[in-house]
């Protein structure tokens, strides 16, 4: 393992994330909207009787939402790197291609884990009761599941040479992820056809597990959708899959 | 020794050969360059050293190293400044260094001493805190030549490194490149379309439609022009005409005022001519072939730098302008 090389693309990463307040305002100004203005609106829509209030209920997929951009953006900030010609100083370092997807991955997940810690704090504000245990087994989920998106986000910018390309990804890839991850509603209830698309969807796990952990004796229909071990194991094993897939495409020629 | 080491390199790109069939060495602790016009297959030949393409055949080797089969064992032993700039723009210069003394595992008391050293070597240690786009063309160019040699690298590629720099800092950057091998120990394979800036390689290989055209120290590559040409007022040209022909069989031609013929070692033939003529000689004056008139023979046009320079403003607009999306 190249530590050094590991460390320094993760601070670069860092000290870029830390400078550029627009980024870090923006990227916790999109959850609290959804949160506080969709949530709240919704909200009057959804029978309280369904178990969990409506606000509280898209709280993980909030959280999710917060990773999911966040860890996208950090990895797909690699196509930038290709355009203005700052990756080829990274590729001709002596660093593997392995050590350079890993220390993008951790880039993705420190921030990304960050801004879900900022929003993860609001849980008092919409009628939370969390013990600290609790507190940490998220954080946790959170770390994992940043993790696992932002090696998926490196899978993508190695399709892209140039940020052209941008908002084809978001409205293709980040959008309908967000909307097929039982965010906003339970996958149990969503046509067959989103369901099954719904199941494809890493994020769906990380936002499941969460609502393992904050909804623990739930059992109406905005319980969790599959089982914790399931959550987890989808989780660590898309880990696994991206960076290697990653590692494997960095390492193609021309 | 052979430092580089490059055999029958072919690189296609569809049906267009970038680089067709070339082969060359590279002695230890010299200058070697590239010199060619636009497309000429430069970069590509770089990109292929470096470890960044893979070549449709042939083979390449660095220090010992095979490029294709040992490429972390190349990526070691060189650095490279790219024809386009390769800094973060968003982080001090300092940053930029030291993100690369990390990357390349300079032990950790020594990397900020060596970061320091180069920055002092390059004239930027002051400007060290500064923002890298906050720098000039000809600051960034600096920054990046330190850069390469932070790990002390046995070869340095320069691609170009002159692009886009006022001819001020172009003659300030080749005195600092001249200076590097001795200073570093470090080869230095450079680009170039500027033919005077060619001169200060010990050798060169003209590439033209990927093909090396010729080989050797500038003063060889010139001899092949057929020498330089020496251009003689006297008081009486008909018969110092006369005389130089009779004397050293030398083909004399006239040209307004002026006697001019050419001939190889113009230098030391100028002094042993106005021995022999004497008296009459009001005025000799000697031109030497350049570069340009070496390519000029080989290709039958010129690499002319208006056009080159052209050609690349037309690259940096587009650059610019895609940044802007
Ligand atoms: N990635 C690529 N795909 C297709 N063609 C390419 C690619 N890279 C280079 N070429 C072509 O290969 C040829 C050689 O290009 P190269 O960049 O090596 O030229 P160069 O000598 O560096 O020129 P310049 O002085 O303009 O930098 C050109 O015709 C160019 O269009
Ligand atoms: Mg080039």
């Amino acid at each position: 393992m190249e530590f050094n090389a590991i460390y320094v693309i993760v601070a670069r990463e860092f000290k870029k994330f830390i400078r550029e307040r627009s980024r870090l305002i923006s990227t916790i100004a999109r959850p609290l909207l959804w949160l506080f203005i969709v949530g709240a609106g919704m909200s009057r829509l959804v029978s309280p009787n369904t178990g969990v209030p409506y606000i509280q209920f898209i709280f993980p997929g909030i959280l999710g939402m917060t990773i999911l951009f966040s860890s996208i953006f950090s990895s797909i900030s690699i196509i930038w790197d290709k355009e203005f010609g700052f990756m080829k100083e990274i590729l001709v370092a002596p660093v593997s291609r392995f050590s350079i997807v890993i220390g993008k991955a951790l880039s993705g997940t420190v921030i990304s884990t960050i801004q879900a810690i900022i929003i993860l704090a609001l849980f008092p504000f919409i009628g939370f009761k969390l013990g600290i245990f609790q507190i940490i087994e998220v954080i946790l989920i959170c770390t994992a599941l940043s993790f696992s998106i932002s090696a998926f986000g490196i899978v993508l910018a190695t399709f892209y040479e140039s940020y052209e390309s941008f908002s084809v990804i978001m409205n293709f890839i980040i959008m309908p992820m967000f909307f097929l991850s039982g965010a906003m509603y339970p996958v149990k209830l969503l046509p067959d056809i989103l369901k099954l698309i719904s199941k494809l969807n890493p994020l769906t796990y990380g936002i499941d597990a969460m609502k393992h952990v904050i909804f623990k004796f739930e059992t109406g229909p905005m319980s969790p959708d599959f089982s914790y071990i399931i959550d987890v194991a989808v989780i660590i094993g898309t880990s696994i899959i991206f960076v290697i897939v990653a590692g494997k495409l960095f390492e193609r020629k021309k | 020794m052979a430092i580089i080491k490059v055999e029958h390199l072919v690189k296609k790109f569809d049906n267009l050969s970038a680089v067709n069939n070339i082969s060359f060495e590279v002695e230890e602790g010299t200058i070697f360059g590239f010199l060619g016009p636009n497309g000429a297959g430069k970069t590509t030949t770089i990109n292929i050293l470096c470890t960044l393409l893979s070549p449709t055949s042939g083979w390449t080797f660095i220090a010992g190293h095979d490029c294709m089969k040992e490429p972390a064992e190349v990526r070691k032993s060189i650095g490279i400044v790219f024809q386009d700039t390769t800094l973060d723009k968003d982080l001090t210069a300092y940053e930029n260094l030291i993100f690369h003394a990390y990357l390349y595992n300079v032990p950790k008391n020594e990397r900020q001493e060596r970061v320091c050293d180069v920055l002092k070597f390059v004239d930027l240690f002051d400007r060290k805190d500064d923002l890298v786009k906050k720098f000039s063309g000809g600051m960034k160019r600096r920054l990046e030549v330190a850069r390469g040699l932070i790990h002390r690298p046995r070869v340095l590629f320069l691609d170009e490194p002159t692009l886009g720099l006022d001819p001020q800092s172009r003659a300030n950057l080749w005195e600092f490149i001249k200076e590097l091998p001795g200073k570093h120990h470090v080869t230095i394979f450079m680009t170039t379309h500027y033919m005077e800036e060619a001169e200060v390689c010990d050798r060169i290989a003209i590439i033209d439609n990927g093909k090396i055209i010729a080989m050797g120290s500038p003063a060889e590559l010139k001899m092949t022009v057929g020498g330089d040409i020496v251009y003689i007022r006297t008081t009486d040209n008909v018969k110092t005409k006369e005389e130089i022909k009779r004397l050293f069989g030398f083909d004399v031609s006239e040209k307004g005022e002026e006697l001019y013929l050419t001939c190889v070692m113009g230098d030391t033939c100028i002094p042993e001519m106005i021995r022999t003529i004497g008296e009459g000689v009001l005025s000799v004056r000697l031109q030497r072939p350049t570069l340009n008139d070496v390519f000029l023979k080989l290709t039958g046009k010129a690499i002319r730098e208006e056009e080159a320079s052209e050609g690349d403003n037309v690259k940096e607009y587009v650059r610019a302008h895609r940044r802007r999306h």
